[in-house]
């Protein structure tokens, strides 16, 4: 990383590289053969198999055409008995039938071999870059995460993936193999007769062209129909859960043509597509049977001339017949490189990514000892919208055991503040300090140890209540698990589920509502003992009530730390030591409760609106 | 507070002595369903042919088309065969080999025409029952009881309605196949024996063993398959928990930890996969050798029976033909063993949602709700339940005039939403009756009295598409500019002209790119687009911003004027201004009256009132 992570260039770069992985289904020429070499030099990361697989590609194909030859000669020698010996015609059909028999093993041999190998070359590929996707998915900042639709990543993760994993088996390995055998069986054929040789591989080109040419169109349908089928299973997910306000305004009806629409949308592709596959397999099948059928009536004329004998007709019929099969599979050659090529670029621009937010070369750890945090000046723009600062000249210090509450109406930049602290994002002027050190200038992984952020949407891991609550320090005793619990008013729901626990989230009755899974996200970040502590309106769901409880208990143990409280509830705030109300990403008064009370601002008008009944307006 | 340098040991780090956290996993439980069912079930068979009825012109159609292209199939041997004898090495065969040319010609055009119409035939009969399937599920599930969509998960319904209805259509495609497999089979036995029946039998008797192989095989190989499947979909998973929550992973710093745990993940994966690329591939050699032995077989026995001018050479050659075909028949035939289990337990898990019984239906004489009746609501004496042990609502009875204000008070669990839910007739009260215009609300058709009421949940929910989709929603006959006076009456008109694309602007996910405060705005225009008697209202317990809390008082006022308005309360501003209060406690209504009635009287709504300042909930 030369390059300082918070320049605009690094955010730039990112968002480009966003662009290209868009799932869009065409790839320049240039960064399509990158790709291809990238793909295929991966697949030297496992060279004795590469070399297996291929070795035994070789073996099998030459097999393969020996098979034709030798039936063949079995067809000649008993018509050549017929002028010669009986028993030398038996004896060289003894050792024909001991060839087949071999060559036919050998071959099934070496084919389980090729198969076996290619596809294991394959495997390893995926899992290396499995474990890549994976590890740059948990860098990238949240400036990435952000501008990117969680489907889409999931998409690039499983199906490009997998058909960046595949070229090695379903491309270089079948071009060796088609290679050989339409190589050399061809050249065989044609130095055996070279008319009768190039009406047997006739169909060849033919089937080649077609086999592409419907590969490629059913591709691109399929890239359509998986957006239709998309489509389809939002519309039924949405009102599945949905289905109340369906219900409550009795919509039936309305959502069954909504329904149907998209489906009739998806159908009519599907039959095209099916129109698209019969139309190529039948015609497919039509020329190879043509062209069989003039070496039936060429290869027969001949034979009655004398010029080639019964088993040389008989073995170019046989070899037609094995290479049908593998040239129809030209087009799923073309295909995988069609599919490598833009998969494979998909992929690769994300493995590149550099993360916008990352550690200096050489970062040392946080050290944390008087605790104080502080806004120095701090100017921010969301990287999706580099011109529009959120916030402008934030100052402010919070010492350990102060409680700092932040209010203001939406989009005023109370959430953008409680984001930037644990470094989520980079600040775009000034700086923030954790005791005294730029939090740029330290590593990432001991400043998050140290700032905890309760957010507003709160996400659930499908595993055990202890799983979840333990999620950032999963060494923590039970006695620490369920006093955090205890402390966010989540001990008395979790004592009464079954498996208490270990009841795993979402089963068995155990599916958390808004508020309590804003208390879980409480619990979470209270098993940390962290020097900065930021509530970012996490309490929104919670009543009242509950509400007060939980602070209570966290007061308890706030002199150890810098408290940032985000809310909407002044009686959240209230007993904050310092309120700074901010608007349009400034800081338009700070005080106590009593001081900006007495100010008659912007915080008198909220206390008032929120003091006051619709029906007593004046 | 310890030092940074404890808190690396003490935490996220796998520890050097490879002790693996104890709480910590990724992507973990998922739902797992019975993948095969018995091979095949009548009752299962009988419904799955009820989706096939309507195309079973076209069905039969493909069934005669794979016959004729099987025939075809067979046939290309033996006239290579005829051409060999008749023509090649007969005194004067140029007749004879333009004859079986000719043949050929005519049957492989047979061959086109009939591969053409059965797989097309079967291509688009599968699509099509896959998606009527698709519907009728979508279609019952708009209608099936309301208790039944409480009780089930929506990601367990997409699974049924995806997955299970891919293996109903893989079924039947391969199906009409099999039946050629089956009759290319027999054909190739039937065309061996006659041909030459003691060749025939001698070749013939590698079929059982490569039958035999191939069953012995299939049940490990089975397994084997199934456990690659699930390690994969598990690693999937994983994949997906990562992206979904890596805000929390990162917040955590849980990258190192779950790293690790991935790989163990990825690694379990990796070796699944090779097993059963292994199983996979150990066929090949013994099916290769089996048929191997065959040709063998017909070069020395064939060959010598040539010798002995026994055998046309013709025959030998046809022989060798049918050998190489042996395989595929059988390898399909065994696989459709597979298939078959598998779409009998989907179609096992798609009739038990097919058949949840619809409890709430239009009785047989329902007559549609006079559009002009009274905005009334009444309850005579309603008990409810949702089962037999748990009594929800007992002996209630209340009368709402029309044009009358309701305020519903009383802790979590007294059976508010059962009352608002009652009105629509989501469920069927036990005893007693609902009336809404003075009549009974199962005498009347349910979309008639949908037409009655309009509802607001608690939760705003809102639908992929535009604003102005969103709050028309099924009032087809809204135009633009009364969805936008809807919008203006509730406030919501200037933040959504502040959205990008003002009433086109598209909603994501759910509307994830508005605030909760906004969502509830366009769920009471919507509401207020409905334009019903009614209004059934659930206020959201959340706390939003005070600007827009503010707007969402101000546009309860308009929603409610001129309407019989039933609300459940939580905010005390919202209580004050109804016109009544009734307050419920366990299923009973307890009280009511007016807020200073209430209070006077000093019972339960006042003990309610000094408890809480501003809001009424988890009051016990």
């Amino acid at each position: 990383m030369s390059a300082p992570a918070d320049s605009p260039g690094a955010e730039h770069s990112s968002l480009r590289a966003v662009e290209v992985m868009a799932q869009t289904d065409t790839v320049g020429w240039m960064t399509g053969l990158r790709t291809m070499w990238r793909v295929t030099k991966m697949a030297g990361e496992t060279p004795w198999q590469v070399v297996f697989a291929l070795v035994s590609t070789l073996f099998a194909a030459s097999l393969q055409i020996l098979i034709p030859r030798l039936l063949g000669h079995a067809v000649d020698q008993t018509q050549t008995a017929l002028t010669g010996s009986i028993e030398a015609a038996e004896a060289a059909l003894w050792a024909t039938a001991v060839l087949v028999l071999a060559v036919s093993t050998l071959r099934g041999i070496f084919a389980t071999l090729q198969n076996y190998f290619s596809e294991s070359v394959g495997h390893y590929s995926g899992y290396r870059l499995r474990m890549q996707f994976y590890d740059k998915i948990q860098h990238l900042s949240f400036g990435f995460h952000d501008s990117i639709h969680s489907g889409d990543l999931i998409t690039l993760g499983l199906l490009d993936l997998e058909g960046a994993r595949m070229f090695f088996s379903t491309g270089l390995v079948r071009f060796v193999l088609l290679f050989i055998l339409i190589g050399v069986g061809g050249y065989w054929l044609i130095s055996i007769d070279i008319w009768l040789g190039l009406l047997a591989l006739s169909f060849v080109p033919y089937v080649g062209w077609e086999s592409s040419v419907s590969q490629l169109k059913l591709r691109g349908t399929w890239l359509v129909l998986q957006e239709r089928l998309d489509v389809l299973s939002r519309v039924m997910e949405e009102n599945l859960a949905g289905i109340r306000v369906v219900r409550a305004f009795s919509a039936q009806d309305h959502e069954r043509a909504k329904f149907h629409r998209a489906s009739v949308s998806a159908l009519d592709l599907a039959y095209e597509r099916v129109d698209i596959r019969v139309k190529s397999t039948a015609s497919m099948t039509l020329s190879f049977f043509v062209a069989m059928g003039l070496v039936l009536l060429v290869g027969g004329m001949k034979v009655q001339a004398g010029t080639i004998t019964v088993g040389t007709l008989a073995s170019f019929l046989t070899f037609m017949t094995i290479l049908q099969m593998p040239v129809r599979q030209l087009g799923m050659l073309v295909n995988s490189v069609a599919r490598t090529s833009t998969c494979g670029a998909r992929l690769f621009a994300l493995l590149d990514l550099e993360p916008a937010v990352s550690d200096r070369p050489g970062a040392p750890v946080l050290k944390v000892s008087d605790g104080t945090l502080r806004f120095e000046d701090v100017s921010f723009a969301y990287p999706s919208a580099p011109d529009q600062d959120v916030l402008q000249g934030i100052t402010f210090t919070a010492k350990k055991g102060e409680t700092i509450g932040l209010i203001g109406p939406q989009g005023s930049g109370k959430t953008t503040i409680a984001q930037l602290i644990p470094r989520f994002y980079d600040v775009t002027r000034g700086r923030i300090t954790l005791d005294g050190q730029d939090i740029r200038d330290v590593t990432l992984k001991s400043l998050r140890q140290n700032v905890a952020v309760v957010s507003q949407d709160v996400f659930m891991f499908t595993t055990t209540m202890e799983n979840n609550i333990a999620y950032g320090n999963p060494w923590a005793p039970e006695e620490k698990i369920e006093a955090a619990s205890d402390a966010a008013q989540l001990h008395g729901y979790i004592d009464g589920l079954p498996e208490r626990y270990r009841t795993v989230v979402g089963e068995r009755g155990a599916s958390l509502s808004g508020g309590q899974r804003q208390r879980m996200s409480i619990a979470r970040s209270l098993i940390l003992t962290p020097a900065v502590l930021v509530f970012d309106d996490s309490t929104a769901a919670i009543d009242a009530r509950t509400e007060a409880r939980i602070f209570d208990a966290i007061r308890a143990q706030a002199a150890d730390r810098v408290t940032v409280l985000v809310a909407h509830r002044l009686n959240t705030l209230m007993h904050a030591d310092r309120i700074l109300v901010l608007d349009m990403g400034r800081i338009v008064e700070q005080g106590t409760h009593d001081e900006l009370l007495a100010l008659n601002g912007k915080y008198r008008e909220l206390y008032d609106l929120q003091h006051r009944s619709y029906g007593d307006r004046p | 507070m310890s030092s940074a340098g404890e808190a690396e040991t003490e935490r996220n780090d796998v520890r050097e002595d490879g002790r693996r956290p104890p709480r910590a996993v990724v992507g973990s439980h998922r739902i797992k369903e019975e993948i095969f069912g018995r091979a095949f079930d009548a009752r299962i068979m009988s419904r799955i042919w009820g989706f096939v009825r309507p195309y079973r012109r076209q069905f039969i159609i493909s069934v005669v088309a794979v016959l004729i292209f099987t025939l075809t199939q067979l046939a290309i041997p033996l006239v290579i065969r005829s051409a060999i004898d008749d023509g090649l090495l007969a005194a004067d065969g140029r007749a004879a080999l333009i004859r079986a040319t000719v043949l050929f010609g005519v049957i492989i055009l047979i061959n086109f025409g009939a591969s053409y119409v059965q797989e097309r035939v079967v291509g688009r009969v599968a699509e099509n029952v896959l998606f009527d399937i698709r519907e009728a599920m979508f279609s019952h599930l708009q209608s099936v009881s309301q208790s039944f969509m409480d009780k089930t998960e929506v990601g367990r319904l997409m699974s049924r309605l995806q997955g299970d209805v891919n293996s109903m259509q893989e079924f039947l495609e391969t199906s009409v196949i099999s039946v050629g497999d089956l009759v290319l089979l027999f054909g190739i036995v039937f065309c061996m024996l006659w041909l030459n029946w003691e060749l025939g039998l001698l070749t013939l008797s590698i079929l059982p063993v490569l039958f035999i192989v191939r069953l012995i095989w299939l049940p490990k190989a089975r397994v084997v398959f199934i456990e690659a499947h699930e390690a994969n979909s598990v690693t999937s998973g994983a994949l997906a928990e990562a992206i979904h929550g890596v805000r929390t992973v990162q917040g955590m710093t849980r990258q190192t930890v779950n790293l690790r745990l991935y790989d163990d993940k990825a690694t379990t994966n990796l070796k699944a996969q090779l097993r059963s690329a292994r199983y996979a591939q150990v066929l090949v050699p013994i099916v290769d050798a089996l048929t191997g032995l065959a040709m063998a077989m017909v070069v020395v026995v064939g060959g010598q029976m040539v010798l002995n001018q026994s055998l046309d050479v013709g025959v030998m050659v046809a022989f060798l033909f049918f050998i190489q075909r042996f395989f595929d028949p059988i390898r399909s035939l065994t696989m459709q063993y597979s298939v078959m289990q598998r779409a009998m337990a989907s179609g096992q898990r798609l009739t038990e949602v097919l058949d949840v019984p619809v409890s709430v239906t239009d009785a047989a004489g329902a007559v549609a709700l006079e559009p002009d009746a009274p905005g009334s609501v009444e309850f005579r004496n309603v008990s409810f339940r949702y089962n037999p042990e748990q009594p929800v609502l007992r002996n209630v009875s209340f009368y709402v005039k029309p044009g009358e204000t309701v305020a519903l008070v009383g802790p979590t669990g007294s059976g508010k939403s059962s009352v608002m839910s009652l009105i629509h007739r989501f469920y069927d009260v036990q005893e007693g009756a609902v009336l809404v215009g003075g009549v009974d609300v199962r005498q009347v058709t349910q979309e008639s009295l949908g037409q009655q009421i309009a509802m607001v949940l608690q939760e705003p929910f809102l639908f992929t598409g535009t604003v102005m989709e969103n709050i028309r929603y099924n009032k087809a006959s809204a135009t633009d500019a009364e969805v936008m006076d809807a919008a203006r009456a509730v406030g919501a008109h200037d933040l959504i002209m502040r959205l990008p694309q003002g009433y086109g602007t598209k909603l994501t996910e759910r509307g994830a790119n508005l605030s909760m405060g906004q969502r509830q705005l366009l769920s009471f225009a919507r509401a207020l687009v409905a334009d019903a008697k009614i209004l059934v209202l659930d206020e959201a317990t959340s706390s939003i911003d005070s600007y827009t809390e503010q707007q969402i008082q101000k546009a309860l006022v308009t929603l409610l004027k001129g309407r019989t308005g039933l609300v459940i309360a939580h905010r005390l501003a919202t209580i004050r201004n109804a016109d009544r209060i009734m307050v419920l406690q366990a299923g009973e209504l307890i009280e009511q009256g007016t807020h200073d009635e209430l209070l006077a009287a000093d019972g339960r709504y006042a003990q309610l009132y000094k408890a809480s300042h501003a809001s009424f909930d988890d009051v016990e």
